[in-house]
């Protein structure tokens, strides 16, 4: 289940459809695992030859033998060949669990690839039976059945077949979901494909490779289980088997104790090869083919003398590079930052999505995503080096002197706690006020960000309020202990435009108010307009050109600054400033 | 919040009418041996029929389904053909025994891979590895193998444990616990693959959140992140597993327990589906499916605990 996710990784096409299979080979696990299975099925299939006694013939002087007494392996309790046995008993597990994936997956992936597809109705039927035979522990039902399917150990394995078909069908449906909005589908809707084309040309073919996954652990499942149930002696008992094999070995164990080791062997050497080989194939999947494994070695920043900062300089960065693992190395997502903000005074930091400014933000947090590290450069705030400084040392000054405002309110807010637990902890955390104290100035902050009823907002959930008041409260969190710096990242992009002039404008009064210094991250430069004194543009994780945000729009040093301007321009958002018209304009 | 349960209760119920109702079909509608089996080989005509008739097996297959869900709405589930003793007063000797050793294992399971799996979120390396190893090992390995190898191993080499056999609880706690000590760690090691994989995925998915990187950019302390807010909202994704694990040693203690003699509802169900005692599998199935949506309800009670936003609609 928790694998419909990952394996909805990209479909390699039919071309590279050799490069995978060799990509998985590559790997070391899904080498070894692909020989081991090989050669557990070829034994199988050939196990005529490679048994040198008939699997059920009687020695009556090789009762519980031990090993290399005439047999291999050994002699089980009625004296018969251990090996011939074992080679012989792949041949059942292995048609046992054919038939099991072929039923599972017929039924599963037509029935997901349906109600994917159509959804409403055969959706909600389909998925209450999946989840009605999910909650069949499969074993008793199989046990249950057992009279009334005889024998036959095939048509046991049919059933349970059935009852692993959920799997299947869950995967196959999650993955129909994902894909069946995607524009190739829509182009052969329109192109007058009929729906049965559509879904077996396009739609099943995007979800082969995890149905192949699944398969794969079906298969596992299938082995042990059928092991399972010849153990209990519902198999046939004139075929050898690896669980039948168990169960002698079991009314033995006393006399012959070696006999439970080699069938217990097979069976996880088998299904251990089956699992590998599916991890193998996500792995290569999740990994777009290549090896990841972050480079351990890290440029670390050379040890610098202390720059000397302006006496009213409070957050100094300087040629800041942040990168992140990826395949070949450490890709550098800011390339040498520098910038700096006196109290008091807006910055707003502009530029594309990608083009890092995030990134800087997260960076003078502290709060880089895992795997992300600042490589060089210095962070100063305040005249404290934030790079030399350790994990506690800048935990403490989060919250306390540099606050943060996020850019989705509703995602920032724990949905598992009320609205004031959530402001009140913090408080507690970092003023070391009690919780009384903490409530008071939560509904007075609450109050403050102009939220009517703050009382009922104190003790609601997040879900219960809506995205402009989630803002404001988010707000409210960050100004809650009256910080020096405010890192605002796109503070207003997620919210309706009627709001986000009022939570610009709750922002600057805020501003005004603590005096603090603001760095507005934001790709708008309207609100740059608005609310900033100076602005940076970055672009490709360099800062192009930074500038009062009069000079700026009065005259862009920088091609991208201009390009980005009058894209605002076409849209327009600005009003308060108008540029001098340029030669593009003109001409 | 109400109606939301009452709508699971009415799926459960749902679930076992219709369960019921196949499982009466398929073992009913196959019992033309059955009186073979009982008497035996040497059994005259005669006696079959005769058997087959005080058994009720020779009315029409609608007829002995509604003779049997009118008895078995009052908790009749009727007569064992085998055993001297009602269905119902077989059940109820043999499922304390099953739950105690599935609760348990259950519990076992749920700290173990929660420690583990919280570990590999958080810190990766060792533990990460370690998760590795075990799921697979976990997944290959049938349990009853992995059972057999500890009798082997504690019971038959060391002598340390009971290799089988069953002391009730009453009889006396310190033999009771050391007859489950083998039985547990056989069923637990296939759960705690799975679940501890389940919780570092569902821990790494709530650390990812953004709320995280705002809590912490607030001062929140990382242990508070962790435990209160990560754990909290991973919750509902561990809560599942334990559902779905639940069901699955439910079914893996009918192997484990032929393996260590233990006398629980899998032992009882195994040697019923071997000889055809119909009433007896009936009454087995009816009773688990009835376990099965009692803990789906239990879990879904806790996971609205965790989650408000069931809570409140």
């Amino acid at each position: 289940m928790s694998d419909i996710n990952t394996a909805q990784a990209p479909i390699p096409a039919a071309s590279q459809r050799r490069h995978f299979v060799r990509s998985v080979l590559s790997n070391p696990t899904g080498l070894v695992a692909s020989l081991a299975l090989l050669v557990v099925i070829a034994s199988a299939i050939f196990a005529p030859l490679l048994a040198p006694n008939d699997p059920s013939a009687v020695q009556i002087f090789k009762v519980n033998a031990v090993a290399g007494d005439g047999y291999l392996l050994g002699g089980d309790g009625s004296g018969r060949d251990i090996w011939s046995r074992l080679v012989h008993g792949g041949r059942n597990t292995f048609l046992g669990a054919l038939i099991t994936v072929v039923i599972a997956a017929s039924i599963g992936v037509t029935a997901g690839l349906f109600a994917g597809f159509y959804g409403r109705k055969l959706d909600l039927v389909a998925r209450w039976i999946s989840d009605g035979i999910m909650a069949l522990p499969a074993l008793i039902v199989l046990l249950a059945f057992y009279q009334a399917l005889g024998a036959s150990i095939y048509l046991s394995m049919a059933v349970f077949g059935v009852m692993l078909s959920p799997g299947f069908f869950r995967l196959t449906r999650n993955l129909v979901n994902g894909v069946k909005h995607e524009l190739y589908i829509d182009a052969a809707r329109v192109s007058g494909l009929s729906d049965l084309r559509i879904i077996t040309r396009h739609i099943l073919l995007s979800v082969r490779a995890p149905v192949v996954i699944q398969t794969s652990i079906v298969a596992g499942i299938a082995i042990v289980v059928q092991s399972g149930l010849e153990f209990l002696g519902l198999g046939d008992p004139s075929t050898p088997t690896w669980g039948g094999m168990l169960q002698d070995a079991f009314s033995n164990i006393y006399v012959s104790p070696q006999a439970i080791l080699w069938p217990g062997l097979a069976i996880t050497a088998t299904v251990a090869s089956l699992v590998l080989l599916a991890n193998a194939i996500r792995d290569r999947m999740q990994q777009g083919g290549v090896q990841v494994r972050a480079p351990k070695v890290l440029p670390l920043a050379a040890s610098q003398p202390l720059p000397q900062a302006a006496p009213d300089v409070l957050l100094d960065v300087r040629d800041l590079v942040v990168a992140y693992p990826a395949n070949d190395g450490w890709r550098e997502v800011v390339k040498g930052v520098s910038l700096s903000l006196r109290r008091g005074e807006v910055l707003g930091l502009v530029g594309e999505s990608g083009s890092g400014k995030s990134q800087t933000a997260f960076a003078i947090l502290g709060l880089l995503s895992p795997g992300g590290r600042v490589v060089s450069g210095s962070i100063l705030f305040d005249g404290i080096d934030l790079g030399k400084s350790s994990q506690d040392e800048v935990r403490a000054l989060r919250g306390k002197r540099i606050a943060y405002v996020p850019q989705e309110p509703m995602a920032n807010l724990d949905p598992a706690f009320r609205i004031g637990y959530q402001l009140v902890e913090p408080m507690m955390t970092v003023l070391g006020i009690s919780r009384a104290e903490a409530t008071r100035r939560a509904l007075k902050l609450l109050a403050r960000v102009k939220l009517p009823d703050p009382e009922r907002v104190f003790r609601a959930y997040p879900h219960q309020i809506s995205g402009g008041m989630a803002q404001r409260v988010l707000i409210a969190g960050a100004v809650a202990c009256s910080p020096d710096l405010l890192i605002a990242d796109e503070p207003t992009t997620a919210l309706d435009v009627t709001v986000q002039a009022e939570v610009l404008d709750l922002l600057r009064d805020l501003q005004k108010e603590f005096n603090m210094a603001v760095m507005l991250v934001t790709h708008n430069f309207g609100v740059v307009a608005d609310s900033c004194d100076r602005v940076a543009v970055m672009k490709d994780g360099r800062i192009v050109e930074i500038n009062s945000v009069a000079d700026l729009f009065a005259a862009p040093a920088h091609d991208y600054t201009r390009m980005l301007l009058d894209s605002v321009l076409e849209d327009g958002k600005t009003r308060t400033y108008r540029p001098p018209m340029t030669e593009e304009m003109r001409a | 919040m109400i109606r939301y349960l009452l709508k699971r209760v009415a799926s459960g119920i749902a679930l076992l009418c219709l369960v019921s109702t196949v499982t009466f079909m398929m073992v009913f509608g196959a019992t033309g041996n059955v009186a073979r089996n009982i008497l035996g080989e040497n059994a005259t005509a005669e006696q079959v029929t005769a058997l087959n008739s005080r058994l009720g097996l020779d009315r029409p297959l609608m007829v002995q389904f509604g003779d049997w869900v009118s008895h078995a709405i009052r908790g009749d589930l009727g007569p064992s053909w085998t055993m001297s003793e009602s269905v119902a007063s077989a059940l109820a000797s043999r499922l304390p025994v099953t739950l105690s050793m599935v609760t348990i294992a259950v519990a076992m399971m749920a700290l173990l891979s929660a420690m583990l799996g919280i570990a590999a979120a958080v810190r990766g390396g060792w533990a990460d590895r370690a998760i590795q190893i075990v799921s697979v090992a976990g997944f290959a390995m049938p349990n009853f193998w992995l059972g057999l190898l500890l009798v082997l191993t504690f019971s038959v080499q060391l002598g340390w444990l009971p290799a089988t056999g069953y002391v009730s609880f009453g009889a006396s706690p310190s033999a009771w616990a050391a007859s489950l000590v083998l039985p547990v760690t056989a069923l637990v090691l296939s759960g705690i693959a799975s679940a501890s994989q389940q919780i570092r995925g569902a821990v790494i998915d709530a650390l990812k959140q953004d709320y995280v990187r705002t809590l912490r950019a607030r001062g929140v302390s990382p242990r508070s992140v962790l435990y209160r807010h990560a754990l909290r909202n991973a919750m509902p994704a561990a809560l599942t597993v334990l559902s779905v694990q639940f069901i699955a040693l439910l079914g893996g203690a009918a192997v484990i327990e032929r393996v260590f003699a233990i006398p629980g509802m899998g032992s009882l169900t195994v040697s019923a589906a071997l000889i055809g005692d119909v009433p007896v599998l009936m009454g087995v199935v009816v009773t688990l499916i009835i376990v099965v949506v009692l803990v789906n309800i239990l879990i879904d009670f806790l996971n609205a605990w965790a989650n408000p936003k069931v809570r409140m609609s």
